[in-house]
């Protein structure tokens, strides 16, 4: 192995989460060039090469390979360790031996199946020998992002790789375990007796939204209906690769319930998928295979709920001053966003990091108003373009893969109509996520 | 309900214990006069450890939100299903809340803003936890 500095959490320091502190400093001095995604598919089939070790490893060569960068000239790598979609490897299940015959194991027996270390990515890329740092950043990709751009940005790395892969396992996913014991200890114990599932929160709190604002679920069809179109016009989505059904206002409002009013198709499909970035310094970017986009900045946000639940109304200050840490750091209006791929998993809260944001000049409960006009590729404000998870399954990294891709100008068949140069993704949820504005720009 | 019973430790057994008695208390900083819930080591806002106490509050609220439960992943509650689960918010500090089935209250048809009271119920294990009733 090389000898690589592994850093095992990112520091504060790493993030701008706080309003007031200006211009990022690597505003356009950073860019993201190359892009990879691995083969999707609903769940693990055990073998080796669709393992999530597997896809990852197809992501990161076809990300180097689109950025034209040999794999000698990198020497960053930035890593989500977390690959779960909620499905967990059976206690006491062997990991299936072609697996073990395939890949070089670490101490951690799970390490490529359940879950993604560096070292595991070190030990199966021997390619990568000029690797100088490697860091972990939990949980999702657009954290990852956000590590990497200031990485690059601190000079920790020249040229940087960044990964998310993720795995899903026969059965429905958070079922058995702790949710299947009559008993529960930890943090869970003050709500897991209530028994609400993953969307519960998003849910009450847009009940709340609509309590508030006067707004009916039905008037969410419109997202959610462009999600999918846009998602079957992404090659590399679960939906376009397994099952290209287009999916109707009517299906969508008649769709069985999981916490009302959040729905089937306000939840996304976990899949087994891997995705892999290519970002480098501006400078290097000039010469590499695919345009450069580049980094204005970055922003996150680490509200916590003072109560048990998250209301909406933490949730709409957090997401206004994300918005203004976006708009401060990058020097960029609202109503310079060309388009808007803020995440969308659960499809419900995309409503609230749109108005946060201000995006196509909306205030606070006008959200579903603009869902009423043209939201497609086609039209003047463009939501969700990448289709996001809703329209290509759960990852996390449509959202930022399509900012890319659009500013690029390669984003094939749901390239946005009109001229753009500004774009805005993140996510996950609008507490706790972290942000990007991107520029075709770097100026 | 069938609930999970919750296993008390160290850092909230007071407030369970006190569930078991039929008296609602919440975590309170002296050192910054704040309610805190669910209860933690130190004092989130001000990071005191000696001025936590638990503080009696009057057990009544009002319905911040609610959704209804169809699929949850939770064993115990699936033959439930469907379920209101509320949110509560306390008279005292509506920053704290709490969960609710609401027992006894329609389906899907809650009254956001409507007031509701306290109640224990108790869970497979004995243990008694706080649940609230429209009044």
């Amino acid at each position: 192995m090389p000898d690589v500095n592994i850093i095992r959490t990112p520091p504060a320091s790493m993030y701008r989460d706080k309003e007031g502190m200006g211009i990022w400093p690597h505003r356009g001095k950073v860019a993201a060039v190359g892009i990879g995604h691995a083969p999707t598919a609903r769940r693990w089939d055990e073998r080796p090469e669709t393992s999530v070790g597997g896809l990852s490893i197809f992501a990161l060569r076809a990300a180097m390979a689109d950025a034209g960068v040999t794999p000698d000239q990198v020497d960053g790598l930035v890593v989500v360790p977390d690959t779960t979609t909620g499905a967990y490897w059976p206690a006491g299940k062997q990991v299936p031996a072609d697996f073990l015959a395939m890949y070089q194991q670490t101490d951690d027996p799970l390490d490529g199946v359940a879950k993604l270390s560096p070292e595991w990515i070190i030990k199966n890329m021997p390619e990568l020998v000029n690797l100088k740092v490697a860091i972990n950043a939990p949980t999702c990709m657009s954290n990852a992002v956000v590590v990497a751009a200031q990485a690059i940005g601190d000079g920790l790395a020249h040229t940087c790789l960044v990964l998310k892969g993720w795995h899903n396992y026969v059965g429905r996913y958070y079922q058995g375990g702790a949710n299947a014991e009559p008993t529960v200890s930890g943090p869970g114990k003050f709500s897991a007796p209530w028994g609400g599932p993953a969307c519960y929160g998003t849910a009450q709190q847009f009940q709340r939204y609509m309590y508030k604002y006067g707004k009916t679920h039905d008037e969410v069809a419109p997202f959610v209906v462009n999600s999918r179109r846009n998602g079957l016009l992404n090659p590399d989505g679960y939906w376009a690769q397994h099952r290209p059904e287009q999916l109707t206002a009517d299906d969508y409002i008649n769709a069985r319930w999981v916490a009302k009013p959040a729905n089937l198709f306000d939840n996304d499909i976990p899949i087994m998928a891997a995705g892999a970035y290519l970002f480098t310094t501006s400078e290097r970017a000039k010469d590499m295979r695919q345009k450069p986009v580049y980094f204005m900045t970055t922003a996150s946000d680490r509200t916590r709920a003072r109560g048990l639940a998250l209301t909406l109304e933490e949730v709409e200050e957090a997401t206004a001053s994300t918005g203004r840490k976006l708009y401060e750091g990058s020097g960029v209006k609202a109503s310079d966003l060309d388009f808007e791929n803020m995440y969308d998993g659960f499809g419900l809260f995309h409503i609230f990091h749109i108005e946060g944001l201000g995006y196509a000049g909306i205030k606070r409960g006008e959200a579903l108003d603009l869902f009423k006009g043209d939201i497609s590729i086609e039209g003047p404000n463009p939501v969700s373009p990448s289709g996001g998870n809703i329209g290509n399954g759960r990852t996390r990294f449509w959202l930022h893969s399509d900012s890319i891709q659009q500013l690029q100008g390669r984003a094939g068949a749901r390239q946005i109509k009109k001229p753009v140069e500004i774009a805005v993704s993140g996510g996950p949820t609008p507490t706790g996520g972290n942000f990007v504005i991107w520029s075709k720009s770097p100026d | 309900m069938p609930k999970q019973s919750p296993v008390p430790d160290d850092l909230d057994r007071g407030f369970w214990e006190a569930c078991n008695e039929e008296r609602l208390v919440i975590q309170h900083c002296s050192a910054c006069d704040r309610l805190q819930h669910p209860p933690l080591a130190a004092c989130f806002e001000c990071g005191s450890r000696a001025g936590l106490s638990w503080k009696p509050v009057s057990g009544r609220g009002t319905i911040y939100s609610y959704g209804v439960v169809h699929d949850t992943p939770v064993a115990a509650m699936q033959p439930e299903q469907p379920y209101n689960l509320a949110v509560v918010q306390l008279d005292e500090d509506p920053g704290i809340n709490m969960y609710s089935h609401l027992p006894g209250a329609p389906i899907d048809n809650l009254p956001i803003g409507g007031r509701v009271e306290v109640l224990f119920e108790t869970t497979g294990n004995g243990q008694k936890v706080p649940e609230w009733r429209l009044v």
